[in-house]
Parts: structure tokens; sequence; C-alpha cells
């Protein structure tokens, strides 16, 4: 091989190595991150109010937008829902869909996707932006640790905050197919109510989306954080970090949910 | 320079040696093979006012970062009070922390909370003052630099000398001994600069402690502090007191002082010879 | 933002979050009381559970009067032992007959209980007797296709 398409080989090696290597390593940063996150547990619940100040800015903030969304995916589900049933003679089954679809998966899911483009980039670009103005570096220099009191509460807010409104979708959903369903369509409420409640399991169903939507909340909000910490401090640094929680966490929520199904419904059939 | 009594007298430092600051021979580089800075020697004494001069980008930043264990030096000793900066684990730093004040450049004030809360912030997280005491405490910092009345303002509502000024009371707010002061003149109108020093100088009297200043502004330093140091491409150029600065005959110093364009710092970035770059075409 | 104003809107928040998920667990899910209500359990053994499940609902004369418990295949022999919870206040005979039947089409699958004229009754721990597994769909096909070729050859 002639010289000049050697190097040019081996200087797309050495871009992929370097490109490698620059993601593991901060992988391991992240996850030294994360471990120093969870170790200042104690010291955000110390700070409640600050804990609960998250809260609010992350979940009461969100509610707008999750109740709505969750109402209209509801009254969707049940407009397609009914239309591909009834094909089949089991339009009486539309409220077993609708539960299922949405405890199983649309709740947490889009409920985390929500929560991660709302919450997740607000996260991100406050931290961002203290870091910018240098306030993080004021505080390291007033003897605070940024962490403790700025990073650790955000976290939790997520995290808290999470299933709290995926629970908060999936029930709007159903009372908005409920409305679609029997209101508008006049399937018989006793049948949509009767045969949703026999066919949703509390620990099967309604647990391990809860357990999924808290999954979601944990990896949002350290996306969010993480990305905040470590942006560059410029207009551009912030604005990438932002965007990249919002792509980030869309696509941990989606490979989570995948790899949290196959565990939890493989028994189903 | 007078003596202000809007505060109590302060009592002795414990364990007080003449010189607060000291770097001895410090050799730093945020890469290990460019230095920023080369075999710094200053000292820094006790209940003095000292200014650290330079250009843009020579370093100064970084020995403020230094001083303050934010960076360690490859080579050479920072000692505060005594202590060995780089050495000291995470708790003894934040110990060490507890005693500055610090002046960022343009303010850093936390921006979600209001100018009182700001103050506050180093009496609530490293005291257990009561509620009273914190209140009578952050409105007398406050009164001592003129904005006792601003203090349910938000900072976004300050104007850009209002903010560095709550940023001041902010640093002396647990009466440090040490208070360090990056660019504190850097972006003000005439009247803030002026006011800003004057609280650089009655502040550090009346309190007795010892105040570095980092910046470039000539006229605003030699009109407060005790002793300069002038540092360029990372080395200690020259340094004395004001008077001798103003006497002096070095041509860093008239350069800077007058505000040379071209001088020791020269005009042009390094460039190839302007007749052969602009007849390259020909 | 006054922090008692954060306060309750978090606390709002906080209840109205649990209240979902209550109302997801109790309106929406099967979750019943907590405890354990009282009843006692019987055996049953089938050729073929066909889609029986866990949890699924026992009936008598069309009511839930139970719930299955357990399933497991006995070795010896090859039969599948279903154990039930039946409600504490529910009899039945001992020659009652249990099946798997399904509800309507596509319905679930479901354990029925008809009871016999037995004046002893079953208790806690015993075996119903009787029983009738599910219908496979594919031995009924093949059954049906078998007796269709008896009957064509047998003409």
């Amino acid at each position: 091989m002639p010289s000049a398409v050697q190097s040019g080989v081996a200087h797309s090696l050495r871009r992929l190595g370097r490109f490698a290597t620059f993601h593991v390593e901060r992988l391991g940063y992240a996850a030294r991150f994360f471990v120093a996150v969870i170790g200042n547990t104690p010291a955000a619940f110390r700070r409640l109010h600050l804990t609960l100040r998250e809260i609010y800015f992350s979940g009461v903030l969100s509610l707008i937008i999750i109740l709505i969304s969750g109402l209209f995916v509801g009254m969707v589900l049940a407009l397609q829902g009914f239309d591909v049933l009834q094909r089949y003679g089991a339009d009486q089954s539309l409220g077993v869909l609708v539960a299922l679809s949405l405890v199983r998966e649309l709740g947490p899911v889009v409920a985390g996707l929500l929560f991660a483009s709302r919450a997740g980039s607000a996260i991100t670009a406050e931290i961002g932006l203290m870091k910018a103005t240098e306030q993080l570096a004021a505080m390291e220099m007033m003897a605070v640790d940024p962490l403790a009191r700025v990073v650790a509460p955000r976290f939790w807010g997520g995290v808290v905050s999470m299933p709290l409104l995926a629970a908060l979708f999936s029930t709007l959903g159903v009372f908005g197919a409920y409305i679609v369903g029997v209101r508008l369509i006049g399937i018989d409420a006793g049948a949509f109510w009767g045969n949703m409640q026999s066919a949703v399991d509390f620990r099967q169903d309604i647990v391990n989306g809860i357990i999924k939507s808290a999954v979601f909340g944990v990896a949002v909000s350290l996306i969010a954080v993480f990305e905040g910490y470590d942006a560059k401090p410029t207009a551009e640094g912030v604005s990438s970090a932002t965007t990249r929680t919002v792509v980030l966490s869309s696509l941990a929520i989606l490979a989570l949910d995948f790899v949290l199904t196959v565990f939890m419904f493989r028994g189903v059939s | 320079m007078s003596q202000s009594t809007d505060k109590a007298a302060v009592p002795e430092r414990a364990g007080s040696s003449d010189v607060a600051v000291e770097l001895a021979d410090v050799t730093f580089g945020y890469d290990p093979a460019r230095h920023v800075l080369e075999g710094i020697s200053m000292t820094i004494p006790r209940g003095k006012v000292v200014a650290i001069m330079g250009g843009s980008g020579c370093g100064k930043t970084t020995i403020f970062r230094l001083i303050g264990g934010q960076l360690r030096p490859q080579s050479g000793r920072v000692l505060v009070g005594g202590q060995s900066v780089p050495d000291l684990d995470r708790d003894a730093l934040f110990a060490l922390r507890r005693k500055f004040g610090v002046l960022f450049q343009f303010g850093a004030l936390f921006t979600d909370i209001t100018v009182f809360e700001n103050v506050a912030f180093t009496m609530r997280e490293h005291t257990d003052l009561p509620e009273q005491l914190i209140r009578d405490l952050v409105l007398m910092k406050l009164h001592s630099v003129g904005l006792r009345g601003a203090a349910q303002l938000m900072p976004a509502e300050l104007s850009g000398g209002m903010a560095r000024r709550v940023a001041l009371a902010r640093a002396i707010a647990l009466d440090p001994m040490l208070v360090l002061y990056d660019e504190p003149f850097a972006g003000l109108d005439p009247i803030s600069l002026g006011v800003i020093g004057q609280l650089i100088r009655k502040l550090n009297d009346a309190l007795g402690i010892t105040s570095v200043v980092v910046t470039h502004d000539v006229y605003e330093s030699l009109k407060i502090v005790d002793y300069m140091y002038f540092v360029s491409a990372g080395k200690i150029v020259w340094q004395g007191t004001p008077a001798e600065v103003q006497a002096s005959g070095d041509a860093f110093v008239r350069q800077f002082v007058d505000g040379e364009a071209d001088g020791p710092v020269p005009f042009h970035y390094s460039a190839p010879s302007y007749r052969d770059e602009m007849f390259a075409h020909a | 933002m006054n922090r008692n104003t954060i306060d309750l809107w978090v606390g709002i928040f906080v209840a109205i979050g649990i209240a979902a998920i209550l109302f997801l667990a109790l309106k929406v899910g099967n979750l019943v009381a907590f405890g354990n209500t009282p009843g006692y359990h019987l055996e049953a053994a089938f050729e073929n559970i066909g889609g029986l499940k866990l949890r699924a609902p026992v009936k008598a004369a069309g009511v839930v009067v139970g719930r299955v418990e357990r399933i497991r295949f006995d070795p010896s022999t090859y039969q599948a032992i279903v154990t039930v919870k039946i409600d504490e206040g529910n009899q039945f005979t001992a020659d009652t007959i249990a099946s798997i039947l399904t509800s309507g089409l596509l319905g679930e699958v479901y354990v029925g209980l008809d009871v016999g004229g037995d004046t002893k009754m079953l208790r806690d721990g015993e075996r119903i007797s009787k029983t009738q597994s599910a219908v496979v769909l594919e031995k009924l096909i093949g059954q049906f296709l078998f007796d269709r070729a008896a009957a064509g050859s047998g003409k």
C-alpha cells in the first residue's frame, strides 16, 4: 500500500481510537460522579427544603404537560383500539387494551420522555449556567460542596417526581379512554371496568410499571445533572449539553424499557 | 489611610506570623509542557493590600487559583497562614477555605436567591448561629458596603456595581483572615470603581485582614494598595510600592502604567514578515 | 417563590401522585384488600390445564369463589396439580367436578366447579377427585379428522 494511503488509514484508526477512549473515559467519570452524587444523599435530605424546591420545579411544573398528554394519549388509544378490536368482536376488551398499554409501557415511557425534555433540559441548563457564571467555583471556594448543595437535590427531585408523574399519566389516560370508549362510543361501562380489573394485575403490571418509571427517573436525572455539571462554561457549551441531555435520556429510556420489559414480562403470555 | 469605626475591633488571629500568603518558586501549567507560571516567588504580609498586576492571560488568575487550592503547582510551595495548600486533604482544604473570602470576577452571586440570602449563605452553611443573629450580621455587612436597603432584591435586579458590592459583603461575611479579589474593577463605571476601591481599603484596615487584588487596573490600584507585583509571561518582572512604581524607569512598568501600545509586550502577534506575506501571490 | 407556597404545591403533587397510584391499583388493577382473605385450599389433578394461569378465577355457578394459587407438574403421574384457594364460607361436596373452561372464545381461562349430591364436604387440603381437563384445539381437530376418516372408511 502506498504510504499516503497507509497514513490515511492510520490516521482514521487513531481518530477512532481517540473517540472510543474519550467516551470510555467519560463513562468512567460519569460513574464516579454518580457514586459521589448518591453519597451526598444524606446531605440533600438534611437540606430538605432544597430538595422540596427541586421536586416543585421538576414535578409540579411538569404536571400540566403530563396530565394533558396523558388524557390525549388515552383518548387516541381508545379510538384506535376500538377500531381494531371490533373487527374481532372483542370491543368489550377495550379497557384491558388501554389499561395494560398505559400501565405497562406508555405511562412510564411517554411520561419519561416528556420529563426528560421539560425537566431534564431545565436542570442541565441551570447547572451549566451556574458553572459558566462561576457560581459553582464560588461555592467551592466558600467550602460548600456543590455536589451536595446543587446537584444532589436536583437529582433526588427528579427521582421522586418521575414515578408520580408516570402514575398520573396512566390515570389520566384511563380516564380519557373511559370518556371516549364509554361516553362517546358507547361501550358498556361495566364491561369496560370489569374486564380491565380482571386483566390488570397489581404486582405484575402496576408495580412493574412503577419500577420502570423509577428506573427511568434515576437515568434521566443522572444524565441531566451530569451533563450540566460537565458542560463547557460557554453559551455553546450549555446549549449542546442541554441537547445531549434530551437525546441521551430519550435513548436511555427506550433502551432500558426494552431490557426491563424482557425481564418483567417474559413469563406472561 | 484612615481607620473606619463602623465595626468593632477584631481580635488578633491566633498563630499569626507576619506573612499571610507565600508562594516560593512555583511553577505551573495546565498542560505540563507549557508553563503558565515559571518560578514565581511572592510574599504577602499580614494586614496589607497587595495587587498582582499584568496583562490578560499572563497567569494572574492562575495564581489566584493556586492560593485557593483549586490547582496544584508542578513544583514549588504555596503557603497560606503557614499551611502548605497543595498538601491538604479535602477536609483540611475546606476548613482552610472557610477562613478565606473570595470576590469572583463579575460577582458570581447565586442567581436563584436574594441578596440577603447570598450574604447569609456561608453563615448558614458553616455556623449554627440563630436566625436573629444571622439577620443582624447580614444587615451589618450590607450596611458596610452601602446596600442594606437592597437586601430583598434578586441578583438579576442589581446593576454591575451593586452586584460587585454584594459579592464583597458576601466575601467578608464570616470575617475571614484573607480576602482574594479577582478583577474587582472589571467593567465598572467611574463612580463604582471609586466605591469598590475605597471599600477594599477600608474593610481591609477595619477588619485587620489581608487582601490580594488580582487586576489590571493601574489607576485604581495605585490609589489603594501597599505593594504591587507585575507579572508577564508567567514571571514576576517587577515589584514595589506605589511610589516606587510611579518613579520606576523599567520599560515594562512604564508601558503598563502609561498604557503604551508597543513596548516589552509587543503590539504584533508573532507572524511571518509583512512583506513576504503581502507579496506571496506575486 | 415563597417557601410555604412551594411546600404546599409539593404536598399537593405528592398527594395526587399517590392517589393516582391507589386508583390504578384498586380501580384499574385487581388489588383486593391488603392481607389475606380467609379461605381454605383444595387440590385438583388435570391431564391438561390448557391456558390456565396463576391467579385465574375459580367460579361456581358463574360466581368467583376463589383463585388459582399454585400450578405444578407431578412427575410420577404426569399430571398437572392445581392448588386453589376457596373463600371462607363456600363449601363444596366431595363429588364436585372441577373443569377448566374458557369464558367466551377469546376470554380468560378459569376453573369451574360443578357441585354433586354427596353429603360429605371437602375440607382444607383435600383433593377434588373428578376433573375435566381443558379442551385443546389441536387435539379436537385431530379427533374430528380421525372420526371423519373412520366414518368414511366404515361406509
